[in-house]
């Protein structure tokens, strides 16, 4: 990691952790949780959609699971540490099955088949009301106290969601460093020389889609303590889509994409719509812009063009050399 | 094109009430009081757009002729759009709260809406008037910093049912409502009462809110003398037309939302003759009846529907709130008890005022689509007076009774 | 026996108007392998344009037919715009496709919110197919047998169209190889654009001509997208013959499954996707894609 890098991270890191004593609006601290726990959800989507190449638009059914596991267990009267554990582990479960139906295919057909098994979820959380409570939807009280430190304001809220999201951070870019990830891009490049350099390429999708499936259910957890409740609404096609915007407009398998994406969809929707009324136009209107401007992502983009304005400062002539980011071969 | 026109009129309205909100006002001679807060959640993009719009159109027109003063006291007004989501709820009514630091909120549209933010509202002891209709706020589980004016899902289909069982002589009716809490609570309202009256449902179709082509349902309406629908948003108007396409001729019977004074000007001769019971009807003779639907049609070229009165209903009530604590807005806990106090006789709807859990004991009419020259019409033909949530049942009986649901009451085999 | 009849009637009216909505889409994708999802934005822009050209614009009243042709007009051009402006740039690009298409989504669905205000607008069946057929018991309302015709003469013309003509066929060979069409000199890019608009054309048309059943109103576009991405499913994409079967059988899967199942309204639809997803991925009459 070259210097400048290391500094921009100890920067972001003093930046977040100091966040609620510059940022002291309650209000936008919240924000910046619901930011946070998006941003999970999105890493969670960007290890399938970027690394991958496979754009789930089903996803949202997976965090809906997590989120109303935890609910419901909740108002059954169980615990909390009980009913986290049993969410991530019927997250997971469900996950396996989504990915065993899902990963008949790739491409488009994979699309459709997440999209359609979103779907199916989200009318099971409509219709199934002895579990679900249809579209009333189920209230979560309290929030859990990790080592008896409660976390009912705004702040402590906020660390505990940035303690997971670090946690979260670190072990994605393990991942993707690991010799897993690479293979897990190369089934994205090249799927079937992977499968003749002897690769279980379905395998490797399958465990993507699980670690994948781990993150979003974590974001899952996190949203329903955030706003303490959970109706079919959030897992309806449109939160699915929002998440894969999330990921495409920061830049796809990049670490820091779908963190700017995340915050980009949040702000526009929290914030930004109290100053402008046609903030659903705006929204399309950036989604659009990024295409034309940007199209390989917010964050690829903006690296793009500072090196470009770097080279052109420095002028120096260097051979036009870029170095496609790197693709070990596996 | 007329609709382009309408909607200029409102952006410029509510500009013109901006303006009012900022400049317009007369110095006071001696030094007044911080301005009085009031937030409104509402829905104006996406599919729910349709209802939430009117309702800042409803409280906008209600502060304009306040001329923006409660009490003597100024209000400034936040509006926040919900995005028609339960998170994006949540949301907003932090920023309203939290960031806007509001004195008391109207709104939000929908039930999902207020039940994501029920908990919340109730710790920041921030008192909230919403036109959602979810039964058990004022009931099974009442929340105390919530005061309903418009009414509950069930409270205008009491009234509706009985009146379809003894004046129109309705024996068997089929329902058909969306599938989902609205509509259980709706239904299962007019079937208790109905049933009481000697009356007969036959059957409960519950078609998913989405459902482009009602035929696979309305093929399943027989063997009856009557319809009861409860659908709301711009669903009425889809329905009664495949209704009438398909030959049907049955009359038909719906609440508030399914008869809105609103949808009048969507309607077309397929409505004619449908009843409807609604805690509001455009053509109630009264004072302030008479000022809002000029101000409305002025301002914004409409006939003002339930979601406007409820809206500027509202605000009568938080402003007679703040009239009994003498312009005091500190001390929520005192603000909300004055404002669940307050008995009006003079708003679009008639004389109202609350029970202890909160909701609205009200006017409710009765009303029959006519064609008046080219325009149609509500007409009403009764008015029930006093109505409650518990109509004339008793009220601990009826609350050890469950929810209406689904499944509740029973179909009679 | 009338309420079966009428189903059946109805799964056809039904499955005619989303033969209307879903050819194009699935043209456009088997062609430019571009998944449009501004397919439902189009059918409400249709919807809306034509409803205004019905009531009267700047005063100008226009019969309900002409006002279906000039919203379809309408509507193709914006599509046209769209291809020309920006899909143009991302061939390939199936990410960026999504983004840019829902993108333009959003923007649709809030321009008519802005324009047209969220009240649901009412569009009169034309004068002369108000009316019904009395068959026995059995009552047809003429405007959904109208319909059916409709339906069937678009899929006529479309096939005569691919089948017939020079057009028709380079399209098919820019959908079977479009890189050997490149090749033997067909103008690819040009193709694309006029396929574009035809599809934008044709979804438009379907919301006009749907209008009268469904009236037009905020969300319609997000209530018929999914329709669509079904139909195109089931059938295949890229296939006049997928989307036309699709649709009949999206059709009667509707109106069957929801009258006689109602307590699984909300799977009747993606139950059966998911089935042919997962036995055959490439739809009943597609080609295998990738």
């Amino acid at each position: 990691m070259s210097t400048r890098a290391t500094i921009a991270l100890g920067v972001a890191l003093l930046a977040l952790v100091t966040l609620p004593y510059w940022l002291t609006q309650i209000y936008y601290v919240n924000v910046a949780s619901q930011i946070l726990f998006y941003a999970i959800f999105a890493l969670g989507v960007n290890l399938l959609l970027g690394y991958a190449g496979l754009v789930s638009l089903g996803h949202a059914g997976l965090f809906g699971i997590a989120s109303y596991a935890t609910a419901y267990l909740l108002a059954a009267g169980f615990g909390h540490t009980l009913s986290i554990v049993a969410a991530l582990i019927i997250g997971l479960f469900s996950t396996a099955i989504f990915a065993a139906l899902s990963l008949r295919t790739a491409g488009i057909g994979f699309i459709m088949i997440t999209l359609a098994l979103g779907e199916i979820l989200w009318g099971l959380a409509y219709r199934w009301i002895s579990i679900t409570n249809g579209d009333n939807g189920i209230s979560v009280h309290g929030r859990p106290q990790p080592f008896g430190l409660s976390l009912a304001s705004a702040n402590s809220f906020y660390y505990a969601t940035l303690f997971v999201f670090l946690l979260c951070v670190i072990v994605v870019t393990i991942f993707v460093r690991s010799p897993f990830g690479a293979a897990l891009k190369g089934t994205r490049d090249q799927p079937r020389r992977m499968t003749a350099l002897g690769y279980h390429v379905w395998m490797i999708r399958f465990w993507a889609c699980m670690f994948s499936g781990l993150l979003t259910c974590i974001a899952g957890i996190l949203f329903v303590y955030y706003t303490q409740f959970i109706s079919p609404q959030t897992v309806a096609l449109t939160s699915s889509a929002e998440v894969v915007l999330m990921v495409i407009s920061g830049g796809p398998a990049t670490l820091l994409g779908p963190i700017v994406g995340a915050g980009l969809v949040v702000v526009v929707k929290s914030v930004v719509s109290g100053f402008i009324e046609r903030w659903n136009f705006l929204l399309g209107a950036i989604f659009v812009a990024i295409v034309i401007l940007m199209p390989e992502g917010l964050v690829p983009g903006t690296v793009r063009l500072w090196k470009l304005g770097w080279r052109k400062t420095m002028a120096r002539r260097r051979p036009a050399v870029i170095a496609k980011t790197g693709e070990p071969a596996p | 094109m007329s609709r382009k026109v309408t909607r200029r009129k409102f952006l410029a309205g509510t500009a013109a009430g901006a303006a009012a909100a900022t400049f317009n006002f007369p110095m006071p001679a001696i030094a007044q009081a911080a301005p009085f807060k009031l937030g409104l959640l509402t829905v104006k993009t996406g599919p729910l757009a349709q209802g939430g719009i009117q309702m800042e159109q409803g409280i906008v027109t209600f502060l304009k002729e306040k001329n923006y003063t409660f009490a003597g006291r100024k209000v400034e007004f936040f509006s926040a759009d919900t995005g028609g989501s339960p998170a994006g709820t949540k949301t907003k009514a932090q920023e309203l709260i939290e960031r806007d630091k509001v004195d008391t909120i109207v709104g939000p549209l929908a039930a999902f809406e207020l039940l994501a933010i029920t908990d919340y509202i109730a710790q920041q002891k921030t008192p909230l008037l919403s036109l959602a209709a979810a039964e058990d706020m004022t009931q099974r589980r009442p929340n105390p910093y919530f005061l309903r004016a418009s009414a509950s899902s069930a409270q205008a289909m009491h009234p509706m049912a009985d009146y379809a069982a003894k004046e129109m002589k309705l024996k068997r009716i089929v329902t058909i409502s969306e599938d989902f809490a609205f509509g259980y609570e709706q239904m299962g309202g007019f079937q208790q009462t109905f049933e009481d009256n000697g009356g007969r449902i036959v059957k409960k179709l519950w078609p998913p809110i989405v459902t482009p082509d009602y035929t696979p349902y309305l093929a399943q309406i027989a063997d009856c003398d009557g319809v009861c629908q409860g659908f709301a948003g711009s669903n009425p108007l889809r329905f009664l037309k495949q209704y009438a396409a398909a030959g049907l001729k049955f009359p038909v019977v719906t609440g508030e939302t399914g008869g809105d004074d609103a949808l009048l000007r969507s309607f077309g001769d397929e409505a004619l003759g449908m009843m409807s019971c609604c805690p509001y009807t455009l053509d109630l003779d009264n004072a302030s009846n008479k000022r809002f639907v000029a101000a409305m049609n002025k301002d914004y070229g409409v006939d003002p529907g339930f979601y406007c009165a409820g809206l500027y209903v509202n605000g009568q009530v938080v402003e007679a709130g703040l009239e009994k604590t003498g312009g005091k807005s500190d001390d929520k806990t005192a603000l909300m008890a004055a404002m669940k106090s307050v008995v009006l006789t003079d708003t679009p709807r008639g004389a109202i005022k609350f029970d202890h859990l909160g909701n609205v004991i009200g006017d409710f009419f009765i009303r029959r689509v006519e064609k008046a020259g080219n325009k149609y019409i509500n007409k009403t033909i009764k008015t029930y007076h006093n109505v409650s949530q518990f109509w004339t049942y008793d009220e601990k009986k009826f609350l050890q009774q469950p929810v209406y649901s689904r499944n509740y009451p029973p179909l009679k085999s | 026996m009338n309420f079966w009849i009428l189903l059946t009637v109805n799964s056809i009216t039904f499955g005619g108007l989303l033969f209307l909505l879903s050819a194009g889409f699935s043209l456009i994708f088997g062609l430019m392998r571009i998944p449009n999802l501004t397919h439902g934005s189009l059918f409400m822009l249709g919807a809306y344009v034509g409803a205004t050209f019905i009531i009267g614009f700047i005063g100008l009243k226009f019969d309900f037919w002409i006002a279906a042709i000039l919203a379809a007009l309408v509507v193709a051009a914006f599509g046209a715009l769209c291809e020309r402006l920006l899909l143009r740039r991302l061939p390939g690009d199936q990410l960026a496709q999504v983004l840019v298409t829902l993108g333009i989504s959003f923007m649709v669905a809030d321009f008519c919110l802005m324009v047209w205000g969220g009240d649901p607008i009412s569009v009169a069946t034309p004068q002369h197919l108000g009316g019904f057929i009395r068959y026995g018991i059995a009552v047809f309302p003429l405007y959904r047998l109208a319909i059916i015709g409709i339906a069937a003469l678009v899929a006529i013309c479309l096939w005569l169209l691919l089948e017939r003509t020079r057009l028709g066929a380079m399209i098919r060979a820019g959908v079977d190889d479009p890189e050997m069409a490149r090749v033997v000199g067909i103008r690819v890019s040009q193709l694309f654009t006029i396929v574009f608009a035809l599809g934008s054309a044709l979804a438009a048309f379907a919301g006009i001509i749907g209008g009268p059943i469904l009236s037009v109103y905020p969300g319609l576009d997000q209530d018929m997208l999914p329709l669509a991405l079904v139909v195109v499913i089931l059938g295949g994409t890229g296939s006049l013959l997928g989307s036309f079967v699709g649709s009949l059988i999206v059709g009667f899967l509707y109106n069957f499954g929801q009258a006689l199942l109602p307590e699984l309204a909300y799977f009747i639809l993606f139950l059966p996707m998911l089935l042919v997803l997962v036995v055959r991925p490439q739809g009943l009459f597609g080609r295998q894609l990738q």
